[in-house]
């Protein structure tokens, strides 16, 4: 799922104080699972912006809705009169659902309440980590099933850098050399042979670097004639 | 072979190598370089011209290297991946040959957290065994990374890469030196060597590869200047394993600069009986006036 958690409170309200009547919305999917945009937390922000507001003794009416999913036009469609009807609208979904509120409302001021941080799952109550970094050309069949792109500091390709000491990574104490970990990983499946081959130069046309990025499916495209 | 490199020529030759390390200054101050490289005339047969090294910006290695040169230096310029895409990496080579080096040392490069911009947005394009692999194809097989034929003189670098003995996996430690050689890697130079029960396992591993036989192997020795430093090392260089015996060493010295020297002086002559062992690689740190005592005591000149 995407990741995020919300920006603090004081550039929030920085960026709504001048807007007389805020509407918030949250977002059902990935950032209600990682506590970020859900019900409970847009609420909670709703509130906490109302008593700011209330505190720098500006008159705002900050109203609170809900969507299944930001992410799809669908979703978004049926909350298009109360959009219309405020003066700004502070999405606390993920930066996808953010541009998509901007691109259906192109005249509205569309703000994001969250700071998205990355593709991963949480590892244990209230801690996630990050995953994949849609590098476009999945490579975790060589890896054990363990992402280098996203999760190696210096995306080595052919193996842990000089820096990997007792199994975390040279950049923090907190964070897992991801190398000794796919080590461990095709060690225990006997494939360390994976790590012996030489992994060329990555193409990153698939990845970050192209501009925005395209997935075509002609198979379930509506036909238009 | 590339014959044109006199690096090349004293390993080949079977002569013990001595390499050493010349950091650029903080600024564009050309007689730093050239101060420094005064220090280290005839102490080795190359030295190192290291590319801002733990992130910190210093003069580029290639126009250090230049200027090394200009004194009677033959550098080995060393390439990190950390601030160049691949595009900017052979266009560097290029232009270092034209400018008469010699000499590369491939390295992934730290990590720019280590160093005075960590804000900045790292590249590693590449990492060393792919850098390995281009310099190596520019060179025998005059081709771009991409593939393209070079038209002209192409570049023909004696070719070097650094392991770590210390870090780990240990156990894929010399399997890694076997890729780097794979990769194109002529030489090498390791992390400073303290831990030199762990050295010496590691030499082990690759004798039993076979790999003393195809590439030049020269350890890493840096004196102590202090036991201060002596102490902060052990503690903040993860894997260096500075002995307490070197630094009770220290301490127990009238003058601990002398004491760093004596004791850099028996670590060469430990690593020298090391089967396999190539040369030294001598990296004083911000200290190039101690290389040239240091290879004097250890008989290397
Ligand atoms: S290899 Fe690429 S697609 Fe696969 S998990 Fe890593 S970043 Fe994601
Ligand atoms: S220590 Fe491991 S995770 Fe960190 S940069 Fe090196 S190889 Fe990557």
């Amino acid at each position: 799922m995407i990741v995020g958690s919300q920006k603090p409170i004081e550039e929030i309200i920085a960026t709504t104080c001048d807007y007389k009547r805020l509407l918030v919305i949250g977002c059902g999917a990935c950032v209600t699972v990682c506590f970020a945009g859900g019900e409970r937390e847009t609420e909670a922000l709703a509130s906490g912006l109302r008593l700011a507001m209330k505190h720098k003794k500006i008159k705002a009416e900050i109203e609170v809705e809900m969507n299944v999913r930001q992410c799809e036009w669908e979703f978004i469609e049926p909350l298009a009169d109360k959009v219309e009807a405020a003066d700004a609208v502070l999405s606390t979904a993920c930066g996808v659902g953010v541009q998509f509120l901007a691109e259906r409302f192109p005249e509205k001021r569309i703000l994001p309440a969250l700071n998205t941080s990355f593709m991963g799952g949480p590892t244990e109550q209230g801690v996630w980590l990050e995953n994949c970094g849609g590098c476009g050309n999945c490579i975790l069949a060589s890896t054990g099933g363990i992402c280098p792109i996203a999760r190696c500091a210096k995306t080595m390709l052919n193996g842990p850098c000089g820096g990997s000491q007792n199994g975390k990574c040279e950049v923090s104490k907190d964070i897992d050399c991801a190398w000794q970990l796919i080590y461990d990983r095709l060690k225990s499946q006997g494939l360390l042979q994976l790590m012996t081959d030489y992994t060329p130069p990555k193409d990153w046309t698939p990845a970050r670097d192209g501009g925005q990025r395209k997935i075509v499916r002609e198979d379930l495209k509506i036909p238009n004639d | 072979m590339t014959e044109e490199s006199n690096l090349e020529k004293v390993l080949k030759s079977g002569k013990f190598a001595v390499t050493a390390e010349l950091g650029p200054p903080k600024n564009g101050d050309a007689k730093v370089v050239r101060e420094k490289a005064k220090q280290l005339k005839g102490a080795a047969d190359a030295v190192n011209i290291t590319d801002c090294q733990t992130a910190i910006v210093r003069m580029s290695s290639i126009a250090a290297g230049v200027i090394a040169m200009e004194e009677g230096i033959e550098p080995v310029i060393q390439m990190t991946c950390r601030d160049r895409n691949r595009i900017a990496i052979q266009s560097d080579l290029l232009g270092a040959w034209g400018l008469g080096a010699r000499n590369l040392l491939c390295l992934t490069g730290d990590h720019q957290k280590f160093g005075n911009h960590p804000q900045s947005k790292n590249v590693f394009d590449l990492d060393s065994m792919q850098l390995l692999d281009l310099a190596r194809n520019l060179r025998d097989a005059k081709k771009f990374q991409c593939g393209e034929e070079i038209e002209g003189e192409e570049p023909r670098f004696f070719i070097g890469a650094a392991e770590n003995p210390f870090a780990d996996p240990f156990e894929y430690r010399a399997p890694r030196l076997a890729k780097k050689l794979a990769a194109g890697a002529q030489f090498i130079q390791t992390q400073i060597v303290y831990n030199m029960d762990k050295f010496t396992k590691w030499m082990e591993a690759v004798r039993q590869l076979g790999l003393d036989k195809k590439i030049y192997i020269l350890p890493g020795v840096t004196p102590l200047k202090s036991a201060g430093m002596a102490r902060y090392m052990q503690k903040n260089v993860p894997g260096l394993d500075v002995p307490d015996e070197y630094i009770e060493r220290l301490k127990g010295a009238d003058d601990q600069q002398k004491e760093g020297i004596n004791i850099a002086v028996d670590i060469i002559n430990q690593v020298r009986g090391i089967e396999g062992v190539a040369g030294v690689h001598v990296m004083a740190i911000e200290w190039e006036s101690a290389v040239p005592t240091i290879v004097e005591r250890a008989g290397l000149r």
